[in-house]
C-alpha cells in the first residue's frame, strides 16, 4: 500500500502539493508514482522565474524502466527548484515527500487549490 | 488469471512487485532493481525462471531433426551436457525464437522463451514431420538462475552433494542429478548456474539460498543484466522480421557443411550475397553509450556521423540506464559502416552517443 499523506492536495497525474506557511506551494511526485516507476536515474527540472499553465509540462523523471513528464498542477510562476535531484535522483525513490520535493511555485490564483484532488480521493484513483 | 511458479509465495515473501509477463505473474523487482542489479555483479543474485519452457528432444532422428530445425548444428556438441546457443528460423531466415539446445546421453534437451511458447511448440511440431522423434514439455520443472562471482560456492554449499558434479561443469555446459539439472550458462554475463528442479522441491532450494545470502533479483535487473552483457532479448532486438545477420547472431549460423540445408538457409545465403553486393545498405547489430543525459529506448532513431544522408539511420533495439557505467546504454540496428559516435533522437531532441561493439561488461568489467 503506499503512502498517501492526509495533508497533502493531489492532482490525477500523480503530483502532490503542499501549502507552505509563506504562501507558496511545493509540488513533488507520489510514492505510488515513484513505486510504479522504479528506480529513478535522471530529473530534468523546470527553470526558477518562468510563468508556467497549469497542466503544463514543466520537468522529467526518468527511471530505469521509463520517462514520465512531471505537470504544473496549476497556473503560476516557479520560483526555485530542488537543485539536490539532479545529482540525487534516487531521493525521489528513498524520500518522496520530504527531501525529493521537484519546484516551488507562487500560484496565480490560490482559490484554484480547492479543485485539487484530497488524500481520499486520490487513494481510490490509485486502486 | 496469469500463471504462478512454484515460488510465487516466495515472491510475495521478499516484497516481490509482480507484474504480467508472457502471461505469468512475476516480480519486477523486490525493491530496488538496481540494487538487484549490483548484487549479481558483485556477489550472487538468483532469478526465478520457471516461466521458461523446456522441450525434450528424443528419438533416433533427433540430431538430424534438430540440424534442420536449428541454424547453429548441434553435431559441434562433442561432449554430454554441453550447451548450444542458437536461433530457430522461419524459411525467410527471420527468427521464431533463441534458445539453448544441450546435449544429453542420447536425446537433447532445449529451452525456449515463454512469450513466444505456443508458436515454438507449433513450429517444433509441423518441423518434426518425417522424423521419429518425440517433443516432451517438462512443466513439472521449475528453474532458477544463480549468477554471480559467488553463485557457484554459494550454491555448492547449499547442495554439497552436487558440490562435484557442478566443479566439473566447464561454461556452457549442463548435467543432470537425479531429477534435477545443473547448467553452468545464464543471461547476465557472469559465472553462474541454471538449475532446473523439481517444483515441489523449488521453494525449498531458493530459501536455503536465501539464507545462504543470495539476493532475490526480479525481471527489471535482468533486463539491464542481459543488456550490459550484450544479450538479445527476443521480440526486441530480433523477430520474425529480422534476419539473424542484422541482429549481431551471424555467430550461432553454421553454414558448415554445405549440405546441411537447415530452415532459413536459402534466404540467408541470398541475403548475405545482397549484403556484400550493397554494403551501404547492410544492417548490423552494436552498442550505445550515450554522452548526455536521459535514457534510450526502443524504437528510438539513430542517426550516425558521418554517413551520406538516406544512408544514415538506424534504430535502438533495446535501451536501458547501465548501473554499472551509470549512464544509458542500448543495444541498436545500425549501417554496417557505422563507427565512432551518433545521435539518438530522444523525446524530441537529439543526444550525441558512441558506437561500440557489444557487449558493455563482463564478469563486473567495462569491456569497450
Amino acid at each position: 500500500m503506499s503512502n498517501i499523506p492526509a495533508d497533502l492536495k493531489y492532482v490525477a497525474s500523480h503530483e502532490w502539493i503542499r501549502i507552505d506557511e509563506d504562501g507558496l506551494v511545493t509540488i513533488g511526485i507520489t510514492d505510488f508514482a515513484q513505486s510504479q516507476l522504479g528506480d529513478v536515474v535522471f530529473v530534468e527540472l523546470p527553470e526558477a522565474d518562468t510563468e508556467v499553465e497549469a497542466e503544463q509540462d514543466i520537468a522529467v523523471v526518468e527511471s530505469v524502466k521509463a520517462a514520465s513528464d512531471i505537470y504544473a498542477p496549476l497556473a503560476g510562476t516557479i520560483v526555485a527548484v530542488n537543485e539536490d535531484l539532479v545529482d540525487a535522483p534516487e531521493k525521489v525513490n528513498e524520500d518522496p515527500y520530504g527531501d525529493a520535493w521537484f519546484f516551488k511555485m507562487k500560484l496565480a490564483d490560490g482559490s484554484q487549490l480547492d479543485t485539487l484532488l484530497d488524500a481520499d480521493a486520490y487513494a481510490k484513483l490509485c486502486e | 488469471m496469469a500463471k504462478r511458479t512454484p515460488l510465487y509465495e516466495k515472491h510475495l515473501q521478499a516484497n516481490g512487485k509482480m507484474v504480467d509477463f508472457g502471461g505469468w505473474d512475476m516480480p519486477v523487482n523486490y525493491g530496488s532493481q538496481i540494487q538487484e542489479h549490483q548484487a549479481v555483479r558483485q556477489h550472487a543474485g538468483m532469478f526465478d525462471v520457471s516461466h521458461m519452457t523446456i522441450v525434450d528432444v528424443r528419438g533416433v532422428d533427433a540430431t538430424a531433426y534438430l540440424q534442420k530445425l536449428l541454424a547453429n548444428d548441434v553435431a559441434k556438441l562433442k561432449e554430454t551436457g554441453k550447451a548450444l546457443y542458437t536461433g530457430m528460423l522461419n524459411t525467410n531466415g527471420g527468427v521464431i525464437d533463441d534458445l539453448i539446445v544441450y546435449r544429453m546421453d542420447g536425446w537433447y534437451r532445449t529451452v525456449v522463451n515463454c512469450a513466444t511458447r505456443e508458436k515454438d511448440l507449433e513450429w517444433m511440431s509441423a518441423q518434426s514431420k518425417g522424423f521419429d522423434v518425440s517433443l516432451t514439455e517438462r512443466p513439472e520443472l521449475a528453474m532458477v538462475a544463480v549468477q554471480g562471482p559467488r553463485a557457484i560456492e554459494l550454491v555448492k554449499q547449499v547442495k554439497p552433494e552436487a558440490a562435484g558434479l557442478i566443479s566439473g561443469l566447464n561454461v556452457f555446459q549442463g548435467l543432470p542429478k537425479s531429477d534435477w539439472f545443473y547448467a553452468r550458462t545464464g543471461y547476465t554475463g557472469e559465472d553462474g548456474l541454471e538449475i532446473m528442479v523439481p517444483e515441489t522441491e523449488v521453494a525449498d532450494f531458493w530459501q536455503a539460498l536465501l539464507d545462504a545470502g543470495v539476493a532475490p533479483a526480479g525481471l527489471g535487473a535482468r533486463d539491464t543484466l542481459r543488456l550490459e552483457a550484450g544479450m538479445n532479448l527476443y521480440g526486441n532486438d530480433m523477430d520474425e522480421n529480422i534476419s539473424p545477420l542484422q541482429a549481431g547472431m551471424g555467430w550461432t549460423i553454421a553454414w558448415e557443411p554445405a549440405e546441411r540445408n537447415f530452415n532459413g538457409r536459402a534466404a540467408l545465403e541470398e541475403e548475405k550475397a545482397s549484403r556484400s553486393a550493397n554494403i551501404d545498405a547492410a544492417m548490423k547489430q552494436a552498442g550505445l553509450v550515450l554522452e548526455g543525459r536521459g535514457v534510450m529506448r526502443s524504437h528510438q532513431k539513430v542517426i550516425v556521423d558521418g554517413l551520406p544522408e538516406g544512408a544514415n539511420e538506424g534504430e535502438v533495439t533495446s535501451g536501458t540506464f547501465s548501473p554499472t557505467l551509470e549512464k544509458s546504454i542500448a543495444i541498436a540496428r545500425v549501417p554496417v559502416s557505422a563507427t565512432d559516435t551518433c545521435m539518438v533522437e530522444m523525446r524530441g531532441k537529439l543526444v550525441p552517443a558512441r558506437i561500440i561493439k557489444l557487449p558493455f561488461v563482463r564478469n563486473g568489467e567495462k569491456q569497450f
